[in-house]
């Protein structure tokens, strides 16, 4: 029995089926010392059976450091988002989920998601030319908590 | 916007997952952004707002709205 309820599997099958790119996601976890990575693992188990388009690769946060250096990951557990091109290769989405990505963070993550899987922007032109102007590395960090 | 910009980075933190972060960025409610260190966002804002909010520790023209 997994976590999500056949009524939710439907309806994110449903919003999954708007994606027309693949996304693959860098799930960066350890077997130690990591209360919740278990619980992220049961959460993104249930992902790929609702989407073609979505696929899960772990990362091993003590063995391959250099990966994590690489995405900014500094604690586990985490989540880096690629859009997946047809040649195997990766775009870096740059959006990282840190924690256990279950209640308000879970809806977080499907919208990540379908925004990398290729659904349109939700920001308007103008925040967009903005936010282009940015030519400096720029973090941004949303705290929330599940409920 | 980390999508529309390769410069920008963006991250999700579960603040309870980790109180060290919460912590460090003061977090005493959430939903609670912070730009760069500098720039604390609170709650929820229109696009708009948020994207001013966001940007104005980088531009010096742009002050922080209210200021």
């Amino acid at each position: 029995m997994g976590l999500l309820s056949p009524a939710d599997q439907d309806r994110l099958r449903a919003s999954f089926s708007e994606m027309t790119s693949k996304v693959r996601v860098l799930f960066f976890t350890q077997s130690l010392d990591c209360e919740t990575c278990l619980h992220t693992r049961h959460i993104l188990d249930e992902l790929p059976a609702l989407s073609d388009n979505i696929a899960i690769e772990e990362v091993n946060f003590v063995l391959e450091k250099e990966k994590a250096t690489q995405y900014g990951i500094d604690r586990v557990p985490a989540l880096a988002l690629l859009a997946d091109g047809s040649n195997g290769d990766g775009r870096d989405s740059r959006i990282r989920f840190l924690g256990a990505p279950s209640g308000y963070e879970f809806i977080s993550l499907v919208h990540a998601l379908l925004l990398v899987g290729g659904r349109a922007s939700s920001l308007t032109d103008e925040n967009r030319q903005k936010l282009a102007a940015v030519d400096k590395p720029m973090t941004v960090q949303v705290f929330t908590t599940p409920t | 916007m980390a999508f529309s910009n390769t410069n920008i980075t963006a991250y999700a933190v579960e603040a309870t997952e980790f109180p060290d972060l919460a912590r460090r960025y003061r977090v005493t409610g959430v939903p609670k952004t912070v730009v760069d260190e500098t720039v604390e966002i609170l709650g929820g804002l229109p696009q708009d707002l948020f994207v001013a909010q966001a940007l104005s520790g980088r531009d010096p023209s742009v002050g922080p709205i209210g200021s």
